[in-house]
């Protein structure tokens, strides 16, 4: 049984995320463009998403600061980096272009996969390419 | 209805990005986890290394699109419009290989770095903003 209540907060977390996503449109690439162009005819709704997200996450992490360890698991397994890296930017910079020309992000993209399957695919397929060519090419031992 | 921006949809998008919130800080405070879509996703598929049961990530890919369903079958829904196959593609590529490059997409760095003020994700989440700004202004003026 302690397995299944380790799996509880990350189903919960992926579905309520896939109700997210969806509600507020990020699954629509049109509308994620839209909020991409901010020079032509901008579509603010992805501030709004944005904002709502973090509101409640800057809550959460007040209230993670003063756990000792998360409510199902032993310890928190969080990122400590802080230093900026041209990987960094460069990854981000990738992505955006990636992000810009389809309009879809790894969260929308998968939850597509029910939605619009016919487009989601090929999509997610070349996503995990994608990642599979960044290990390949350029994988370094990082403790994560 | 925002004036001045008759497409978008503000309500909806603060409901979603609340319920994305719930959802990351569901995973903070539960699992004592990052919900990254992007790390999760290369987890459970194997190409990522790290501490996360690829059980867990799985729970969390396969909640996802199930939330995404639910919302699906109790609202009005129009199939969204998406790029052709070989943009989705070319897209896809890049979103995978650069997530894994700056360690994160809008999930990870978007919503819970920005939240905790990390320094990385501000600057990621910036970059990759202004790269998919830049890329819809390029695509537009080339009218692709």
């Amino acid at each position: 049984m302690a397995h299944l209540r380790k799996l509880l907060p990350p189903i919960a977390s992926g579905f309520l995320f896939g109700m997210g996503l969806t509600v507020s449109g990020m699954t629509d690439p049109q509308r994620v463009r839209g909020f991409l162009d901010l020079f032509g005819n901008w579509d603010p709704t992805l501030a709004f998403v944005m904002g709502g997200a973090v509101l409640v996450m800057a809550a959460a992490w007040r209230i993670q600061a003063r756990m000792t360890k998360p409510v199902f698991g032993e310890k928190f397994a969080l990122p400590d980096r802080t230093d900026l890296d041209p990987r960094l930017l460069a990854g981000a910079a990738l992505f955006g272009i990636g992000w810009g020309i389809a309009g879809l992000c790894p969260g929308p993209a998968v939850a597509s996969l029910v939605l619009t399957p016919v487009h989601a695919l090929p999509f997610v397929a070349a996503m995990l390419a994608g990642m599979l060519l960044q290990k390949v090419t350029m994988e370094r031992k990082v403790a994560s | 209805m925002l004036p001045g921006f008759p497409e978008a949809a503000p309500l909806q998008g603060l409901i979603g990005g609340v319920l994305i919130g719930v959802a990351a800080a569901l995973m903070l405070l539960g699992a004592g986890r990052i919900a990254g879509v992007s790390g999760i996703l290369a987890r459970g598929a194997g190409i990522a290394e790290g501490s996360m049961a690829r059980t867990s990530a799985w729970g969390f890919i396969i909640g996802l699109p199930l939330g995404a369903l639910a919302i699906r079958l109790a609202t009005d829904w129009e199939p969204p419009l998406f790029a052709g196959w070989p943009l989705l593609i070319v897209a896809g590529l890049l979103v995978g290989f650069g997530t894994r490059m700056g360690s994160g997409c809008t999930s990870g760095h978007g919503v819970c770095g920005v939240s905790r003020l990390s320094q990385r994700s501000i600057v990621a989440t910036a970059t990759f903003m202004a790269a998919g700004i830049a890329t819809v202004f390029l695509m537009t003026l080339i009218g692709a």
